[in-house]
């Protein structure tokens, strides 16, 4: 077990570093850097001590050992904007981004995985129909119009709700529930067929054959069965989250690490930009082996090597 | 159901846009500053006018075009490249697919959203560059998923047989390989055919992507945030077309992998 944690630990890192190495080489690759970080209205005096003081004047090679040397460090330079350290402008916008994507993750595992057993167990009624035309039309409207619609009705018409910010907790409700929406009829759909597929096992029959009552039927011999895709499919969304947030945050104004990286991206500020790269790809593969580690601990017949 | 709703949708969608130039009379980039922001409903106007008094209608049947244009390039672009490389990388197996399947992890490591536009940011705006980006961030799926299938289907009887009578490989893998993968081809790409336009359409309203006057859904939503409390349509009308697009895709890719495909999970 150690040993598999410890190798993946150890892919992690190559596949960050990979993903780096090419941000990195895009951003060189895409014209002269330095007329990319500076505003259109600047002199060429300026230019060139700009370029002086960050090394571009340097081979690429030694750029390239630089640039790694330092990311080994969490050290990605100054934000070419704020004049701060990349890496902790970074650190600092996370918090809010993990706030907004549990907040969204519980909220559409408390609606989603219901929904999804309900309608599984209850097959063909009422429920399952609407239920199965919410998720349908829950996974064809984009989030961002979604966001609007909200924005409109309960900040615009209703007064209800702030159209934006962070603070209280009036101001989480929309952006959780955008970001929820789309991943809530994904995880909805595919529960109702887990558990639809898992009702057609023996040992389902076997279990009611054997006289237990449907309770017992469902919540202790269904429900764990059906969790490994379940948990399969939450834990990739659970990354795409952080992509989600990217457009949710910008919507609402929510100061995230989704935002901040639009931001770095429509100011070239590219130091953050890497910033942001590496912490975000750190954070999606650190999700996807909980994942993985969480199948051991559902499916005893899934080992990990 | 899904097969009438989705082929029906995605008919109307493409019919739209195809036919848009003559479907409205109006040039979705004249301005007419007179005009500005008339509620849907005006003479002339049904879904209203923006803010520089062009025609809702036609802006909104113009995106349609761009939309399905972009989806369209995108989707064959993956499918060629990515079905290629995967095709390659289940065949030949030793190095070509492990270096493959490395990068396709280290793609994976990524959302997807955040690498097109990220691609989009570095390599420079507008159309030819959303499709080369979005097709960047895409092609993973594509050689995953073929991989994995040459990978079974190249153990299939018939496949060993033709390699038995002496077939050489690129007929072996052409002839009876491929058309044995196909459908999973078609499954894949109709699920991103919808990933594809809602991506295109969230990069431009980022304001990556296609830039403004060009009527693409995602910048005249983008350009509706600032007029949400005086002109609701401005942001209704696009985004609705969008979903109706994307809903009309979805259950039309739904019905495909039931046909072709069932287990298959993209």
């Amino acid at each position: 077990m150690r040993a598999y944690i410890a190798s993946r630990l150890a892919q992690t890192a190559l596949v960050v570093f990979l993903s780096l190495s090419v941000v990195f080489g895009m951003v060189r690759l895409s014209g002269d850097p330095v007329l990319l970080f500076m505003p259109m209205d600047i002199q060429a005096k300026d230019v060139d001590e700009f370029r002086q003081r960050l090394g571009f004047n340097d081979p690429l090679a030694v750029q390239y050992a630089r640039f790694v040397a330092g990311a080994a460090r969490g050290d990605f330079g100054e934000s070419l904007r704020y004049q701060q350290d990349a890496m902790g402008l970074v650190l600092e916008r996370v918090p809010a981004t993990l706030l907004l994507g549990s907040t969204a993750l519980l909220l559409t595992l408390v609606v989603a995985v219901p929904l999804g057993v309900v309608s599984a167990v209850r097959r063909d009624s009422l429920l399952d129909h609407l239920g199965t035309l919410a998720t349908v039309l829950g996974q064809a409207t984009p989030g961002f119009w979604l966001g609007l619609m909200m924005i409109y009705l309960f900040s615009v018409q209703l007064r209800w709700l702030p159209t934006g910010g962070r603070g209280t907790l009036a101001h989480l409700v929309m952006p959780s529930i955008v970001l929820a929406a789309f991943f809530a009829a994904r995880i909805a759909r595919l529960t109702r067929s887990a558990v639809l597929d898992v009702l057609g096992e023996d040992y389902v029959l076997t279990a009611r054959a054997k006289g237990l009552g449907e309770g017992r039927v469902i919540g202790k011999h269904t429900l764990r069965n059906s969790a490994i895709p379940i948990v399969t499919l939450a834990g990739l969304e659970a990354g795409q989250l952080l992509g989600g947030a990217v457009i949710t945050e910008t919507i609402f104004a929510w100061p995230g690490l989704g935002r901040l990286t639009v931001q770095a991206l429509l100011n070239r500020d590219f130091p953050v930009v890497l910033a942001a790269v590496f912490l975000i790809s750190v954070l999606y593969t650190l999700i996807n082996l909980v994942v993985d580690l969480l199948y051991g601990w559902l499916d005893p017949r899934v080992r990990l090597r | 159901m899904k097969k009438y709703a989705g082929v029906g949708l995605t008919l109307a969608v493409l019919l739209v846009a195809v036919l848009a130039p003559w479907l409205t009379p109006d040039d979705p980039l004249r301005a007419d500053l007179v005009q500005s922001l008339r509620p849907p409903g005006t003479p002339g106007h049904p879904l209203g006018t923006d803010q520089l008094g062009r025609d809702l209608l036609a802006r909104v049947l113009h995106g349609a075009r761009l939309a399905l244009f972009i989806g369209v390039c995108t989707v064959l672009l993956t499918a060629v490249v990515g079905g290629l490389l995967g095709l390659v990388a289940g065949f030949v197996e030793r190095w070509p697919s492990a270096v493959l399947m490395r990068i396709a992890d280290v793609q994976l490591s990524f959302p997807f959203i955040l690498l097109a536009m990220t691609i989009n940011a570095i390599v420079g705006l507008g159309l030819r560059n959303i499709i080369l980006s979005l097709s960047a961030a895409g092609w993973v799926v594509y050689a995953r998923v073929v991989r994995g299938e040459v990978l079974s289907v190249k153990q299939r009887e018939y496949v060993q047989a033709a390699a038995a009578l002496g077939v050489g490989r690129p007929r072996l893998l052409f002839r009876h390989v491929l058309p044995n993968v196909a459908p999973s081809i078609i499954v894949v790409a109709s699920l991103q055919f919808s990933q594809f336009i809602v991506a295109e359409a969230a990069i431009s309203f980022l304001g990556f992507g296609v830039q403004p006057p060009t009527p693409a859904w995602g910048s005249m939503l983008s350009e509706s945030r600032d007029f949400l409390y005086v002109a609701w349509w401005l942001a209704a009308f696009p985004g609705a077309a969008l979903a109706l697009t994307a809903l009309g895709v979805n259950l039309l890719g739904d019905w495909l992998r039931d046909r072709l495909d069932p287990k298959l999970r993209v």
